[in-house]
């Protein structure tokens, strides 16, 4: 059949197509996103966004057990929140096969830090493959549902940034269809209690030594983990991304063992391999696991002693390392000003930072584009640590300082993020008498991640309409009895709601309600522009943090601030922030 | 190392289309028969950010990534993003700018200064600089945000595929509502 030019994880969903997988749930998060996004175009699949990747990971394994292939999706950090489930479905396995897929960030493109997930499959003793492009994104998921159902055992597919978002050719196949197994039911199998785990464990330490001959063995044939020679004095030992950095900066100086399996990890392999090469170099990004395990075998390697445990590696890393060679280059002699991503011009969650700016508050922050408030000018974010703590780091934070601090302290989450697990943190609060207060930044979709629809929008992954979470009556559920709504582009009316809330001798939620300025369903309001006969040049305007604002030359050797009208959307956030009233709409509005 | 291998960088500011424009590029390199890899960035940078695109083509492509010192041409959308990523150009490489500045916020706030004549100071190191006002041509085409198209001709110019192999693929990848827009884009920066 014919080539395609798919994104690796475009491809991850092509294999889940081709295994005639039937269920798939995942939460976003960057990289791992797109592949649900392009499984949901598959009619013959059921997919879904779930509220967080711990339900992912059960739905998921649910299906599995009910027979059917299945599948679920999740960053790296999304791994550590279904790390419960995967324990334990590791000790119970699989009835049809499942697969779930995790995107490790190194370089931390678009994370808060840069955990290996391959810690994952040694602990939880699940096999974990790593495909190097995007035609291995395909076959190894395929391949993963194979061994999840021959092992008995949910199988880890890890990816990494650059495997997810690169693009290269893959070879389309038909789908397989599969009848769904039959369901017995069978505790012993089934229901881990400590009398069926203690066995279930036996079994899972004896799985991991089969699989570790099958990498040793199988894995070889079907060239999974192979062995290249070429130039015997050196060899690489590398799997996905570094293995092509290695391929790119080495070609045949080198010999090569490429691993398309990292855990369980094929020593006998890795022995015979050693022998016949000279110094053996391992080249991993993030930990030193694959080193660590030849080292344990007593296999003399070279790997953190040259390469970095931080950030994301390229040819010329294993070329400056090993080689000691560096490419000519030409730099710009002058300093280049930074460019940080900041919140996009009328972003909702600007006009909220900018109302909150006023006051000196202890801001407990969280994972979404509202991070964004922590870079300057708006400056507003104190802590941020993973999804949902934002409210449960409060509420930690004035019971340890007392009554007063919880008057000058807030949360602020997102929707999505606020139903993935701020909804625990919440309920904490209320239940132990806190009296913080807390608000969820409700702009209607998942943002960061480019937009997904969530529980609390109304919308299914497919764009259909559903029950929509009321936030409002939700927090009344949990036992928080001031609920207050509203708009973040009405800076006095947050600010009051803030203030009286805050005040409080109780808890409080603060819902600040406006949908995301890039939906399309978002009608802009025509651009603002500066009245120059009344801007003074003072530069307030520019506390807002919005880029479609600048200073400008202005009269009398002053500057005058200036609004792209290409970006702007109207939002008046700045206006309020002029006291001349210097800004103004370009169109008079009609009442 | 893989000599046949080219290896072009699009670099711009998250929002201006870069990723569509290595799309189309990727495109037109499998329809000629080559290996190819391109690799975007999603997430957090997009908004606003510095971003960046590999797009790598020849016999076989084994990294996704183009590093410092190996990229043949630089698509920057932006003047200081030409500036930021001039390391990655080879020895005898090629910038292909368009001349809009875009204010970074540290610079929008006064901690930092904008560098004046980027372009020519670039030049002035003997770099090849093909220099256009793409956001102007994209206006004249009928919307500014087909910005990216009218880069996209002036690097396939310089590429010498076929120009009706580029309009074929933007007529086939483009929403049906733009694609005469994009297709004047493109001649617009085809024959700058």
């Amino acid at each position: 059949m014919s080539k395609s030019l798919l994104l690796g994880n475009e491809a991850v969903a092509r294999g889940i197509y081709e295994s005639g997988a039937t269920v798939v749930s995942a939460y976003p998060g960057t990289p791992s996103t797109e592949i649900t996004e392009n499984v949901v175009k598959y009619g013959e699949i059921y997919s879904e966004w779930a509220p967080n990747e711990k339900v992912a990971f059960e739905v998921a394994h649910g299906a599995c057990l009910g027979g059917a292939r299945s599948f679920c999706a999740m960053k790296h950090v999304g791994l550590n929140v279904a790390a419960d489930p995967l324990y334990t479905a590791s000790y119970i396995g699989v009835n049809g096969g499942m697969v779930c897929a995790v995107a490790d960030d190194p370089g931390m493109h678009s994370s808060q830090n840069e955990q290996d997930s391959r810690h994952h499959a040694i602990a939880s003793k699940v096999p974990m493959l790593e495909p190097c492009d995007s035609q291995e994104c395909k076959d190894y998921t395929k391949l993963a549902y194979e061994l999840s159902e021959r092992f008995d055992t949910p199988a880890l597919l890890r990816l990494s940034t650059r495997i997810s978002h690169s693009r290269s050719l893959v070879e389309l196949a038909d789908r397989e269809n599969r009848e769904l197994k039959p369901y017995t039911k069978d505790p012993m199998k089934n229901v881990m209690m400590p009398a069926m785990a203690r066995g279930a464990h036996v079994k899972v330490e004896k799985r991991t030594e089969a699989l570790r001959r099958w990498a040793e063995t199988e894995a070889v044939d079907l060239g999974v983990n192979t062995i290249e020679y070429n130039d015997k004095r050196i060899g690489i030992i590398a799997a996905g991304t570094c293995y092509t950095y290695a391929k790119e900066a080495l070609g045949t100086r080198a010999s090569y063992l490429k691993l398309g399996m990292v855990n369980p990890l094929p020593i006998q392999l890795i022995i015979d391999f050693a022998r016949n090469v000279g110094q053996v170099y391992v080249i991993e990004e993030l930990d030193d696991i694959i080193e660590t395990h030849c080292r344990k075998h007593g296999i003399p390697v070279i790997g953190k002693l040259l390469f970095p445990l931080v950030g994301e590696f390229s040819q010329n890393t294993i070329r400056e390392a090993l080689l000691g060679e560096e490419l000519p280059r030409q730099t710009f002699d002058e300093p280049i000003p930074p460019r940080p991503p900041v919140l996009c011009a009328g972003c909702p969650h600007r006009g909220l930072f900018y109302a909150l700016k006023k006051y000196k508050l202890y801001v407990s922050g969280d994972i979404g584009c509202y991070t964004l408030g922590a870079q300057a000018p708006l400056a507003m974010i104190d802590s941020c640590v993973c999804m949902g703590a934002s409210i449960s780091g409060l509420h930690g934070f004035n019971t340890a300082r007392g009554k007063e601090q919880a008057k000058k302290s807030v949360a602020v989450i997102g929707d999505s993020t606020f139903c993935h697990s701020g909804v625990t943190g919440l309920m904490d609060i209320a239940y132990n008498k806190g009296i913080s207060t807390v608000i969820v930044l409700d702009n209607s979709i998942t943002g960061m991640t480019g937009h997904q629809n969530n529980p609390a929008n109304g919308y299914t992954i497919s764009g259909d309409p559903t029950t929509a979470i009321d936030l409002e009556a939700l927090a009344h559920a949990l036992g928080i009895r001031r609920v207050v709504t509203v708009d973040p582009f009405d800076i006095e009316a947050v600010r009051r709601a803030v203030e009286t809330e805050l005040e409080a001798e109780e808890p409080s939620l603060i819902v600040s309600r406006r949908p995301c300025a890039l939906l399309k369903s978002v009608k802009h309001k025509p651009s603002m522009r500066v009245n120059p006969d009344k801007c003074v040049g003072c530069k307030a305007c520019l506390q807002v943090g919005c880029p479609a604002l600048s200073h400008v030359p202005g009269k009398d050797g002053k500057t005058m601030a200036a609004i792209d009208p290409t970006q702007c959307v109207g939002c008046a956030v700045c206006a309020q922030a002029c006291r001349f009233g210097a800004i103004e709409p370009t169109v008079k509005e009609e009442n | 190392m893989a000599d046949s291998v080219k290896n072009i960088l699009i670099v711009g500011v998250g929002g201006q289309g870069t990723l569509l424009a290595s799309k189309l590029m990727g495109k037109c390199f499998v329809d000629q028969g080559y290996d190819v890899k391109v690799s975007e960035v999603h997430g957090m940078s997009q908004r606003g950010g510095s971003v960046v695109t590999y797009v790598r083509y020849g016999d076989k492509v084994y990294s996704s990534l183009i590093e410092k010192g190996e990229a043949d041409i630089i698509i920057s959308f932006e003047q200081l993003e030409a500036a930021r990523w001039l390391p990655f150009l080879k020895p005898g490489g090629v910038l292909i700018s368009n001349t809009q500045q875009i204010d970074p916020m540290p610079v929008i706030m006064g901690k930092a200064t904008y560098p004046d004549k980027v372009l020519d100071k670039i030049r002035e190191k003997g770099v090849q600089v093909i220099a256009l006002d793409a956001k102007s041509l994209a206006l004249e085409a009928g919307t500014v945000k087909a910005t990216n198209i009218v880069l996209l001709g002036a690097a396939a110019k310089f590429l010498g595929f076929d120009r009706e192999l580029w309009l074929d693929i933007i007529r086939t990848t483009v929403p049906p509502k733009t694609v005469a827009v994009n297709e004047k884009a493109f001649d617009l920066g085809y024959n700058s």
